[in-house]
């Protein structure tokens, strides 16, 4: 599968997301890559992608914190996300946003090495991992965007089923969002609750202790419905889920 | 919000506060995506199909004015009188001179959406005329008074046991059973006689041929049939957007329609309408008519990008798939076409002041563009409707009509802010730090927090943390 010739440095977007509610879980997906012998660039100027100004209709305002991203990765060293929906944003929308500007050459350029983490696990490192933990049910929560922008569908899953311990029950309408959508959590808020209700419910009837994800919008979404709802079940991060996995903790 | 504007939030909480009507969703969405599942097993068949399909509506739609003219031409050689209107107003009006020289006291109708859209039925109901829904979801809709909750399955809201009760008590000697094939065969029963008695038979149209003047109608019980060609006078609806160039374009659409809309590999019948019956002929109506519709299409078809809406053949796979829709069902979104067509191209055709929020009632989950068999960018076209809504001079009407001073300084700011690497690390610093102190009742959290537990800012960014554990800059 890994048809590209490895790289031995990578960037790393961080997101904004990660960066405010998940940092354990970007630092996890940091050691990854350079467990698998990697030198991981983060640059220090980076924010966010643009995506939440795109998606409500504030292109400029998207074009203008796009834009404050692009000089950050000179060269032609693969862009890794820990996020699907970013990732997406980058690499399927950068192109739209940036049409017609002066410097819509190197957006389309750092665009086109931008990957999706797990993506860049299976098919770019084709890593092997051994699992040092306990035995533990799990489910896999797909990010929408991951799937449908970012193509990664099956890569996570087998991630996880490369760990000995981990039984991965999927969840029953798995390609079905869990209503997060950004902005439109809190502006149909009743709608997104139902959406997020029928995601635990889902996730209830796996047995699963925890439901991994790629996606920090929709480990929000759902986490918080998780412990509102009192549910035994947990979320996390695939990254961080994996570095434990792999460390035995 | 405008005084006269469907709320789509007030109508969505309704709908979610009936359980009822989010189990008869729930099942059914379920029910139809499965289905369609099934027929899509072989994707590289799908991938086919699709793009055939897709390609004879591009088709179709590059040379639309050419098209249409031919259309014409070839229905009027064919013995169908061709109408154009340019607004619903304007083909009520068409309609009624048509029924009023027919002396037309009772109508009977196979499924229109088009006439859904002209609002006709009312119209028609306050000239004295009688008008009978013969499509037995449509039919149950009318018998309740409400409206189709869905394209292609308009009764899709209710269950069996709601159908019994409605028919016991809208129908003459109707039993109590709550029993499918009861309540078919009941329905049917008033609706033969109906059809004998009509003056005129109404219908939609699925495609038009421009090349033979034929109008394709596709349909499961044979009531399109009778409407058009039981009663003297057949009057077919179409939006302008309708039409396709040759009978071989036809296969495509009408396959991939029921299979991607409820799993069928076709439908029970296919209608193929060439004209009023011919001297020596025995059957058929003395009089067809078509109504040719545009109400915005024109302007839509104007713009490139927005054109792509046209494509639609009204399958409503995307409602099935749509995680918004299925939650809230057809009626909370108040339109002719719900769901993510619906939100697309209802807000092109009424204008943004008064369906600027229909756009945004949508996570952008992408479903509904990976199932749609003519490939329809629908979350792309979301997103241009979002700018437009906010952003005047455009090519929607009523762009700009939800442009807020204050919406437009938050975003200017929070750009403001991730432009600057210091004016991020500031920030951000202080959001971890005190973000956590902020009281759920604020605006915003109070919505988010109603189901969930508020979001934790995690103390350390992660650029701290990659700092501290001398993670190269550059
Ligand atoms: S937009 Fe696509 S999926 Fe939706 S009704 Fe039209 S053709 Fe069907």
């Amino acid at each position: 599968m890994s048809a590209t010739p490895k790289p031995t440095r990578v960037y790393y977007f961080g997101t904004c997301l990660v960066d405010l509610f998940f940092p354990d879980a970007g630092m996890a997906g940091i050691e990854l890559l350079q467990s698998q012998g990697l030198t991981v660039v983060f640059p220090q100027g980076q924010s966010c992608c643009g995506q939440p100004a795109y998606n409500s209709g504030y292109r400029a305002d998207a074009l203008k914190v796009a834009r404050a991203q692009l000089d950050l990765f000179p060269g032609d060293d693969p862009i890794v996300v820990p996020s699907g929906s970013c990732a997406g944003m980058m690499k399927k929308h950068w192109p739209d946003l940036f049409h017609g500007e002066p410097d819509e050459a190197k957006a389309v350029q750092v665009a086109g090495r931008v990957w999706e983490l797990t993506q860049f696990l299976v098919h770019v490192l084709d890593v092997q991992f051994t699992d040092k933990g306990e035995p533990v049910r799990v489910t896999w929560h797909a990010s929408c965007h991951a799937q449908r922008e970012m193509g990664v569908v099956e890569e996570p899953k087998s991630l996880l089923r490369q760990l000995a311990n981990v039984e991965l029950v999927e969840l029953k309408r798995e390609k079905e969002c869990c209503g997060f959508g950004g902005t439109f959590a809190v502006r149909h808020p009743e709608i997104s609750a139902a959406m997020v209700g029928d995601k635990v419910a889902d996730i209830e009837g796996t047995g699963a202790a925890r439901v991994v994800s790629g996606d920090c919008g929709c480990l929000l979404n759902i986490t918080g419905a998780l412990e509102a709802g009192a549910k035994a079940a947990r979320g996390q991060h695939i990254a961080q889920f994996l570095k434990e996995r792999i460390h035995g903790r | 919000m405008d005084g006269n504007a469907p709320d789509f939030a007030a109508a969505s909480r309704a709908a979610l506060a009936d359980p009822q009507l989010r189990g008869n969703f729930r099942r059914a969405m379920d029910g139809l995506m499965s289905k369609r599942a099934a027929q899509f097993a072989d994707t590289g068949e799908w991938t086919g199909v699709r793009a055939l399909a897709a390609s004879v509506r591009l088709r179709a739609l590059s040379k639309l004015p050419e098209l249409l003219e031919k259309l014409e031409e070839n229905c009027t050689r064919n013995g169908i009188a061709v109408h154009w209107a340019a607004t619903t107003e304007e083909a009520n009006a068409i309609a009624l001179d048509i029924l009023h020289k027919a002396n037309a006291k009772l109508v009977v109708k196979g499924k229109s959406m088009v006439t859904e859209e002209m609002h006709l039925n009312a119209v028609l109901e306050k000239d004295g005329i009688e008008v009978l829904e013969s499509d037995l979801g449509e039919y149950i809709v009318q018998l309740d008074g409400t409206m189709p909750s869905h394209i292609i399955m308009p009764a899709i809201h209710l269950n069996t046991k709601q159908i019994a009760h409605l028919f016991k008590r809208k129908i003459k000697d109707a039993e109590s059973r709550e029993d499918a094939a009861y309540l078919t065969d009941l329905a049917r029963r008033v609706l033969r006689a109906k059809f004998q008695a009509a003056d005129v038979g109404m219908s939609g149209v699925n495609a038009a041929v421009a090349e033979t003047g034929t109008l394709c109608l596709i349909e499961n019980e044979g009531n399109g049939r009778m409407c058009t060609t039981v009663p003297p006078v057949h009057i077919a609806f179409m939006g302008l957007e309708k039409v396709v160039e040759t009978l071989e374009d036809v296969p495509p659409v009408i396959s991939l329609l029921p299979r991607s809309a409820t799993g069928q590999p076709i439908t029970t019948y296919v209608n193929m309408i060439s004209g009023p019956r011919k001297d020596g002929e025995k059957d058929g109506p003395r009089e067809v008519h078509l109504v040719i519709l545009d109400n915005g299409r024109s302007g839509i078809y104007a713009d490139p990008e927005l054109r792509d809406t046209l494509r639609c053949i009204r399958c409503g796979a995307c409602m099935n798939h749509c995680p918004v829709y299925t939650k809230v069902g057809g009626h909370a979104y108040e339109a002719p076409y719900p769901g993510p067509i619906g939100k697309i191209l209802v807000p092109q055709i009424e204008g943004l002041a008064k369906r600027g929020a229909m756009p945004h009632a949508c996570t952008m989950c992408n479903a509904c563009v990976e199932i749609c068999p003519v490939k329809i960018p629908i979350v792309e076209i979301m997103g241009r409707l979002r700018v437009e809504a906010v952003k005047p001079g455009g090519a929607v009407k009523d762009g700009g009509a939800k442009a807020s001073r204050a919406e437009a300084m938050v975003w200017s700011g929070w750009a403001a802010m991730n432009a600057s690497p210091t004016a991020y690390r500031i920030a951000t610093a202080a959001m971890s730090r005190l973000g956590n102190a902020a009281p759920a009742s604020l605006p915003m959290l109070k919505e988010w927090t109603n189901v969930r537990t508020k979001p934790r800012f995690a103390g350390r960014t992660l650029h701290d943390l990659a700092r501290a554990k001398g993670v190269p800059d550059v």
